[in-house]
């Protein structure tokens, strides 16, 4: 009686690298590791020649030396004695702060804009439809450069604002100065200010917190925790007898009354601007090369983002709104339990690319003269101290690691809105 | 008693609509003042309209076109109107818009640009048109990536015909020894030893000055040493890199950037759906590399360090270096683009290329990529408008793009100071082309639809 055996192991044979399909990929891989590696080491090896040429080496030293420029619009204290790595920081936090504030913008004009367009209003729907359409076919640079121009060459001069009979005054009762060369908003100032904290000492990396701000956002986030306290017991209550409590006064009172006892305690009062000389002085001062930056990015990207609410809203079938009228909804608790929720999962990827575009976007600073890193790393500490690589790669690890931190933390939040599946 | 009963023998006539639910009037009811809420807004939009409407059409309108300089125009605006505020000066865009389109190439040379962008739409028609135009079209496509930068850069015709020879020379090999790894190797392998062949090997002086091709040019009965620029053969002036500008600059830039980067785009996608674990990781490293910064650093590369990356002594004009660096950016965006393409096919289109017997390059070759490129052409399309969009960075790198050229013009003393009319004239060419396509790719988003139902 003949037994199956298996197969005689075949002994290995050379060939077998290429022809086997269980080693065919394991040679391709190694060739491709060995190609890649090549070109790193060629890339290397040029750039050791070509920096031993010109008598250069990688060393990260001038960052210690003083910057010698000054940065106008900056969140933090800079003076042009501090250190090129000051200068960076400072920058870095200007690209945050423009990335941030358009972000918010962004969404807040796209949403509207995104609804607009399927308003049943035909003459809002063609506006917006223009708008949109206006803003995505035409470079994000030429918006940028033509907000900046608009700003300069068409509001007034801070001239404007003096004398008795001044052609120009202050709106918003007389505290937000609007100029050809900025625009002066009031500042928070406290009579009785608990100080500030520095963190970091005296290096480069020196911050100072503002002690009333900490105790501000702390009393908040104590009212809005004791809040959604309120809150969830109302709802206990609501699904254990069938009445809800009212407590919508009692909500209010928790968010407003200690901030505003706080704030009593601390001073709060408003610095607002003042004509000095041919200048304002006092408030803060936001320079047109922020507001132009802010405003183009906005817009260019709000375009996009109405594009993708309007698809994301289309996307909701219709059924789910019968379905949830059938249920007995109103129209707006429709919208919010129903339409939003859903859409929101469609909305939300392409969201986060257009978050990222308009980071990425804002390295355009460089052509209206905002100091974001690109300014200051990627161009006057580049131009100074002659050192390309280390700034450019510097630079790009940067907005690297920007744009992976957004995407990871979008997708957290992604994760947490998906679809549950079985 | 008398029947009391009624019967209509004749039907009522059809009544009309109310006047107010048709025509115009129901239309504006139903679509501008449904409720009291539409109504306001519809009047404030209106009121809106019509306050951006009558600045802008009276500064466009109202304006003067013959003028050689600002101070020219506020002449005129002066002696016709009384005034210079509200009125546009169109004298820039008739007197600079040449520049505009061209940048510095030189004016006698201005058709071969122009042929370029025809050739373009002819070799673009086969593949965005597929059903409407003759197949035999396609030779132009093939042929447009050798002839285009012979047109616009000038120079010998063997430069080119050299290059399309070593593609052909690639291609035999390859076929000869049927569609495997080892083929597309071997093929690559042969053409760099027939441009090596033809140009003489790297690093030994200029290209046409060795090699089989300056041989070839002689054996058609040119003497070696009288073969000068201007009595070769088919000999186009040459055009430095860097006269040029303008829109040229912008669509040259995107084009190239466009068509390089799709082999590099499908070899990427590819690998990143492979399931090679280096390879994979290769490939997504690039692509995240290159999304997660902005053009803006690549385009600093180019200008800066793309230099010292190259061995020493290489040194070759901005324009390609930008054209490299903007080429390696499309890639990234194109891979995506291409991966979503491959993820639209269905899994039976793998099984089936497998169940004929196709080795992983045949499938991809006769079976995948067709029909993946296919439903991506919408896609490639998007890119390529960002692409074209994103070239006016290169201004902020010093080149003579539109928006470069205009700050060019403002310093000018007969142009200083003007702003509105160029960016006006420079808004308005990117958004018919950007336009244009995005309409294109949504027709053609509507076809596939239909055709895939």
């Amino acid at each position: 009686m003949a037994t199956m055996t298996d197969p005689p192991r075949e002994s290995f044979r050379l060939s077998m690298l290429i022809y086997d399909t269980r080693y065919r990929s394991l040679t391709i891989q190694v060739i491709a590791l060995f190609a890649f590696m090549l070109l790193v080491a060629w890339i290397i090896s040029n750039t050791v020649q070509n920096l031993a040429s010109l008598g250069k080496e990688v060393e990260f030293g001038f960052f210690s030396e003083p910057a010698s420029y000054d940065i106008n619009q900056r969140l933090l204290e800079y003076t042009s004695r501090d250190t090129h790595l000051r200068a960076s920081f400072i920058g870095l936090l200007n690209t945050l702060v423009v990335a941030v504030l358009g972000c918010i913008t962004a969404t807040i004009i796209g949403v509207l804009v995104g609804v607009a367009r399927l308003s049943r209003n035909w003459l809002i729907a063609r506006i917006m439809t223009v708008y949109v359409e206006m803003f995505r076919n035409v470079p994000v640079l030429l918006w940028i450069v033509f907000a900046m121009a608009i700003l300069i060459e068409s509001l007034p001069s801070p001239r404007a604002f003096r004398g008795e009979d001044a052609p120009q005054s202050l709106i918003l009762n007389d505290s937000v100065a609007i100029t050809n060369r900025g625009v002066y908003v009031p500042e928070a100032l406290f009579s009785r200010s608990l100080g500030d904290v520095r963190l970091f000492g005296e290096s480069s990396l020196r911050l100072d917190v503002s002690l009333d701000l900490i105790a501000i956002i702390a009393v908040l986030a104590a009212s809005i925790f004791v809040f959604r306290r309120i809150r969830a017991w109302a709802e206990r209550v609501q699904n254990e007898t069938g009445n809800r409590p009212t407590t919508w006064y009692f909500q209010i009172a928790v968010l407003v009354v200690p901030s505003v006892i706080l704030l009593t305690a601390l001073g709060f009062h408003l610095g607002k601007p003042e004509l000095k000389g041919f200048n304002f002085a006092g408030g803060t001062h936001l320079r047109n090369s922020l507001i132009a930056l802010w405003i183009a990015l906005s817009l260019y990207t709000a375009a996009f983002i109405a594009e993708i609410v309007r698809g994301g809203i289309l996307a909701i079938s219709k059924g789910q709104t019968e379905a949830a009228g059938s249920l007995g909804l109103r129209p707006n608790r429709i919208m919010s339990l129903v339409i939003l929720p859903q859409a929101l999962r469609v909305i939300i990827p392409p969201l986060i690319s257009n978050y990222l575009n308009l980071t990425k976007n804002s390295s355009l600073a460089i052509a209206v003269g905002y100091l974001d890193i690109t300014g200051t790393l990627g161009g006057i500490t580049l131009n100074q101290t002659g050192r390309e690589l280390e700034c450019i790669l510097l630079l790009m690890l940067i907005y690297l690691f920007i744009s992976l931190s957004i995407s990871v933390g979008m997708n957290i939040y992604n994760k947490r809105v998906a679809l549950v599946e079985r | 008693m008398s029947d009391a009963s009624f019967v209509r023998t004749e039907m009522l006539s059809e009544q009309d609509p109310p006047p107010t639910s048709v025509g115009v009037i129901g239309w504006l009811r139903a679509n501008l003042f449904s409720n009291w809420w539409n109504a306001i807004l519809t009047v404030l939009c209106l009121a809106a309209i019509w306050y951006v409407l009558s600045g802008l059409l009276g500064w466009t309108l109202r304006s003067v076109w013959n003028a050689g300089s600002l101070n020219e125009c506020r002449d005129v605006m002066i002696a016709n109107w009384g005034s210079t505020h509200g009125h546009a000066c169109w004298g820039v865009i008739n007197d600079r818009w040449l520049q505009l389109l061209f940048g510095f190439y030189p004016p006698e040379l201005y058709y071969r640009p122009i042929l370029a962008m025809l050739l373009l739409f002819a070799a673009l028609a086969p593949v965005l048109f597929a059903d409407k135009v003759p197949p035999k079209l396609l030779y132009v496509t093939a042929a447009y990536p050798f002839l285009m930068p012979w047109l616009m850069w000038g120079g010998s015709i063997w430069t080119p015909i050299g290059v399309a020879a070593g593609f052909v020379v690639a291609y035999l090999v390859g076929r000869k020894l049927g569609g495997t790894a080892s083929g597309l190797v071997l093929g690559i392998l042969s053409a760099v030893v027939w441009w090596m062949l033809w140009f003489g090997l790297p690093g030994q002086a200029e290209t046409f000055d060795s090699g089989v091709g300056r041989v070839l040019v002689a054996g058609l009965g040119e003497n070696l040493a009288s073969i000068s620029p201007d009595t070769a053969p088919f000999w186009l002036e040459t055009v430095e890199s860097r006269k040029f500008g303008g829109f040229m600059l912008s669509v040259l830039i995107g084009v190239v950037a466009i068509g390089c980067s799709l082999p590099l785009g499908i070899l990427l996608a590819l690998g990143r759906q492979s399931n090679m674990l280096i390879v994979k990781a290769i490939c997504v490293g690039f692509i995240e590399f290159i999304r997660g910064v902005p053009l803006i650093t690549l385009l600093f590369v180019a200008s800066t360090l793309l230099n010292i990356f190259l061995p020493p002594g290489t040194n070759f004009d901005i324009i390609l270096r930008v054209m490299i660096m903007v080429t390696l950016f499309a890639a990234a965006y194109m891979a995506e683009v291409i991966r979503g393409g491959l993820a639209g096919l269905p899994t039976g289109q793998y099984e089936g290329a497998d169940s004929l017997g196709l080795n992983y390059w045949q499938a991809q070759r006769l079976i995948i990529m067709p029909q993946a490129l296919k439903i991506s052409i919408p896609g490639i399309v998007s890119t390529f408008i960002g692409i074209f969009k994103d070239t006016t960075l290169v201004s902020i790198i010093a080149l003579l793009d539109p928006l470069g050229l205009s700050n060019s013009i403002r310093a000018d003393t007969d142009w200083n100071g003007i702003y509105w009319e160029l960016f006006a004239f420079i808004a308005l060419m990117f958004f018919i082309a950007c336009f244009g396509m995005s309409r294109y790719s949504m027709y053609l988003e509507r076809k596939l639809k239909t055709e895939n139902d």
